[in-house]
């Protein structure tokens, strides 16, 4: 049975299932339940002086038919009191002393009132610290969040204050809403901080309603830019985890965060690199029920691959991911429909014609206009059970007419056909040899 | 058919909708459940080619008039389709989901969720201006003709149904179970088309309206007018009073309040009509109904799935038996005398032939007698065509433009076909029309 108990930047915990900063972990009532529920951490809304928030304050973007691909927030930081969420902070601590509860906090950039949040947080029980520097919108209007964290200078000499006086690790989480995500990493870095989250929500806009014309979430007519998160945000995450993970001058743990939802993603994450990954949306959408299957999922997965502890498997993925220049040319693939599981919907053929290179065909048409016009010219009647020596439509075997081949000489291996196939395994990009060795474009480069 | 009344209230009751409406939510999420096939085969498998995957994404999309719209495009009696067309060996029998070990996608429901919509809203199909004098007529209100006159209009063809019952429409609005389809969304469909501008008449043509009238007056005459009343058995006591053939028996419980159908009903036939009167009366409150047919189960042209329901609906069925007689008491049909049949070598249509085993008749006592044994030909009116060829009662046509031996007349729909679906009709009236169209450009520049 795999070993989930975590160790992150010396902050210990049953499992690396944190509650992202946000909604879930508004107080200590719920942050006890998700405890309960068996989450492994969490880190407390943002504290700092209590804002007032507006109604509404979330939107999201379905996709077919399935809701909350992308949620978009304009909430503020935590709109209680500061003693309030200390003295709940203190509550969770001492009736569950294993899990880690970290405090996430966000005040005015001045020295004397961020070293008063940090010795206040940790007299309070804190095992770690966040330092709120993504918050992209509202805050960041007011010279905080995200403000910080898009000025590198800015965010090494808060860290530096912060560092003069905390007693527990210091995370730092960033904001993805900059050029280069590196320049603020290594800079937390350079200010001492133990570690790093990322990433915070990504500035966005979700969709505007076809009838006011005013974008969501809508508040008294009008809206604002909020931050977006949720699984949409997911590759965009992992592309800045791997870009700060593979930084040599970064080198820091990093708390995984971005569309994670199960345990599938947060395996992706840590592969990246992550020694622990943090989950608001899925958590918002469904309830903190959610973690049972992350752990159930990753341990099985561990299992199944060997890996008995988190460390065996952390970062494999970070030395497989390379500049393009390093790629070998020489690599080809095809695509190889299996005619026996092809169920003719014809997707990788329109897919191939009009979005890829035209090397997917159908028996008897050059084009797909033919194909069409064909059908649309076909006579068909409703066939008459038992009169008409059952001509009926047999949906139970495709037409071997309607099974696309491909011209393997012609077809360059992008995997759009493979891609866009309802059917699992049906379409299979199988390598071929190409008779020639290994040769990336740097090499091909310094050849000539 | 001298009455127009419609009998529509108790109906309702009666005869639930045999598949229920989507609400817009399921319609979204069966609508999402849509692979989107490229040259779908649900749409190569519509005799009328409706684009299906393009309406279904635009009920996803949220672009219901689009939906509709597509719909009315390929098919002008798109909702009636909806409700009647056999989908298990049309569109939805074609659907690749069969081999995605996964349910087919409910085009029927999506189409007629878009259809409801669509007329719902008292929607309406842009109108279009008349070119040219030319004119066409279109001879009969059913299916077929509609379609044909929907479709010349829409290109700016003048055209005049000729039906000769009160209300067009034909066996939509006269003829079809009203678990399928209700009249008055046979009649909504009939003011779509003539909103389109076409012109309905009701007049007997070949009796008080000659032919040779409409061939002065229309550049062509389409030719619609389905099936004649339904064969007779041709045995002994078939006049009495309890024996009604089907198509009369569904139109008069369409039309009158108080139809009643005693306890036991005896149904003769093994085609979809005979299923659905036989549905129809256990409906309306008969006991016991027994359909006949002098062949098996395995002969049986009814639709597979139209036998399945109808066993769920409680009728009995008895095969290998053929009326000899029906039995008379004081004027009224009794009990049916019948022989039983054994089955012989193939005959014509490749099924074995039912022949009578000697010294084998019982009786079968019932109240009421509805044979169901196929239409008639309307050959009277044909034979005063001049030029217009026919076979074996139907009309014979060029079947990609729906053209006649006469080039002055085309044809579609069941008496063309001799009796098929609803959407085969309109693709008859479609193709013909559009054959038509293309003639009168050549005829005029």
């Amino acid at each position: 049975m795999a070993d989930l108990t975590t160790n992150f930047a010396g902050i210990r915990c049953p499992n690396p299932f944190w509650l992202a900063s946000g909604p879930p972990t508004n107080c200590g009532d719920q942050v006890m339940r998700a405890f309960d529920a068996g989450w492994g951490g969490a880190v407390w809304k943002t504290i700092g002086e209590p804002i007032v928030n507006v109604s509404s304050r979330y939107s999201s973007v379905d996709w077919n038919g399935q809701r909350m691909m992308g949620l978009n927030n304009i909430e503020l930081i935590s709109d209680r009191p500061i003693e309030t969420n200390l003295r709940e902070i203190a509550e969770v601590k001492k009736r569950y002393p294993k899990h880690a509860v970290i405090a996430s906090l966000m005040v005015d950039s001045k020295r004397d009132v961020w070293h008063d949040i940090v010795k206040r947080s940790e007299d309070a029980g804190a095992d770690g610290l966040e330092l709120n520097f993504g918050c992209p919108h509202g805050m960041s209007e007011r010279g905080m969040g995200s403000a910080v964290g898009q000025v590198p200078e800015y965010s090494c000499m808060i860290t530096e204050w912060v560092k003069e006086v905390a007693r527990t690790p210091v995370l730092i989480k960033l904001t993805p809403n900059i050029t280069d995500i590196r320049t603020v990493a290594r800079a937390a870095r350079r200010g001492g901080a133990d570690a790093l989250s990322a990433i915070n929500t990504i500035n966005s806009i979700t969709g505007i309603d076809l009838d006011t014309f005013t974008p969501r979430p809508y508040v008294g007519g009008s809206s604002s830019h909020g931050g977006y998160c949720g699984p949409a945000v997911k590759p965009i995450a992992l592309h800045l985890v791997q870009q700060i993970a593979s930084d040599t001058e970064v080198g820091i743990p990093i708390s995984g965060i971005g569309g994670i939802a199960g345990w599938r993603e947060a395996a992706e994450f840590m592969l990246l690199g992550c020694g622990t990954v943090q989950v608001c949306t899925a958590a918002m959408h469904y309830g903190y029920r959610i973690v049972e299957d992350m752990i159930d999922g990753l341990s099985n997965w561990m299992d199944e691959k060997g890996f008995r502890t988190l460390d065996d498997f952390r970062g494999l993925s970070v030395p497989k991911v390379t500049e393009w220049k390093h790629l070998d040319l020489n690599y080809k693939i095809v695509a190889r429909i299996d005619r026996d599981t092809c169920i003719g919907c014809d997707l990788c053929y329109i897919a191939c014609w009009d979005g890829a290179h035209q090397c997917i065909h159908i028996d008897g048409h050059s084009r797909p206009e033919s194909l069409e016009a064909a059908s649309h010219a076909r006579l068909t009647v409703t066939p008459i059970a038992k009169l008409d020596a059952l001509q009926a439509a047999n949906g139970k075997k495709t037409p071997p007419e309607r099974i696309p081949k491909v011209d393997e000489a012609e077809c360059v291996g992008c995997n759009l056909c493979w891609l866009v196939c309802p059917v699992a395994n049906c379409i299979t990009m199988e390598q071929v040899d190409t008779g020639r060795p290994a040769q990336s474009w740097e090499q091909r480069c310094q050849q000539h | 058919m001298s009455s127009a009344a419609l009998h529509v209230e108790r109906n309702l009751e009666q005869f639930p909708d045999l598949h229920p409406a989507f609400d817009s939510q399921a319609a979204l999420a069966e609508a999402n459940r849509c692979l989107f096939c490229f040259d779908a085969p649900c749409m190569g498998a519509c005799p009328t080619h409706i684009d299906v995957p393009r309406f279904i994404k635009k009920i996803a999309s949220g672009n219901l008039r689009g939906s509709a719209v597509t719909i009315l495009d390929a098919n002008i009696l798109g909702l009636s389709c909806s409700r009647v067309c056999p989908v298990d060996v049309l569109c939805e029998g074609a659907c690749v989901m069969h081999r995605y070990n996964k349910l087919p996608i409910e085009i029927g429901r999506l189409q007629r969720f878009a259809m409801d919509t669509f007329y719902a809203k008292g929607a309406h199909l842009p109108p279009v201006a008349q070119t040219g004098s030319q004119r066409i007529a279109c001879v009969g209100g059913g299916p077929a003709s509609l379609s044909c006159a929907a479709e010349l209009r829409r290109r700016g063809v003048a055209v005049t149904v000729f039906d000769n019952r009160p209300l067009p429409g034909g066996l939509n609005t006269y003829g079809v179970a009203e678990y399928k389809l209700r009249p008055a969304d046979s009649l909504r469909e009939v003011a779509m088309v003539r909103s389109l501008g076409v012109e309905f008449r009701q007049a007997e043509v070949g009796g008080a309206t000659p032919l040779d009238e409409l061939e002065g007056e229309y550049a062509f005459l389409f030719l619609g007018m389905g099936l004649g009343a339904m064969e007779r058995m041709g045995i002994p006591g078939e006049q009495a009073l309890g024996v009604i053939d089907a198509l009369r028996f569904i139109e008069r419980y369409k039309t009158l309040p108080d139809f009643s159908v005693g306890k036991t009903v005896v149904v003769i036939g093994g085609g979809n009509t005979a299923i659905d009167a036989a549905n129809a009366a256990r409906r309306l409150g008969a006991q016991d109904v027994h359909l006949f047919y002098r062949r098996t189960e395995t002969e049986m042209p009814a639709f597979s799935f139209e036998y399945d329901r109808s066993k769920v609906e409680g009728v009995q069925f008895h095969w290998l038996a053929q009326p000899v007689a029906i039995l008379e008491q004081e004027g009224r049909a009794a009990a049916v005398k019948f022989v039983r049949t054994a089955l012989g070598q193939p005959d014509a249509s490749g099924r074995r032939k039912a022949e009578p085993v000697p010294e084998s008749e019982f009786e079968f006592p019932c109240d009421l007698v509805i044979p169901a044994l196929g239409q008639s030909r309307l050959t009277s009116l044909l034979e005063s065509t001049r030029g217009v060829e026919l076979k074996g009662g139907s009309i014979v046509v060029d079947r990609a433009t729906g053209r006649t031996a006469n080039p002055r007349y085309y044809g579609g729909g069941d008496c063309v076909n001799g009796g098929r679906e609803v959407v085969d009709a309109v693709a008859d009236g479609k193709r013909a029309a559009l054959a038509m169209v293309a003639q009168l450009q050549v005829n005029h520049g």
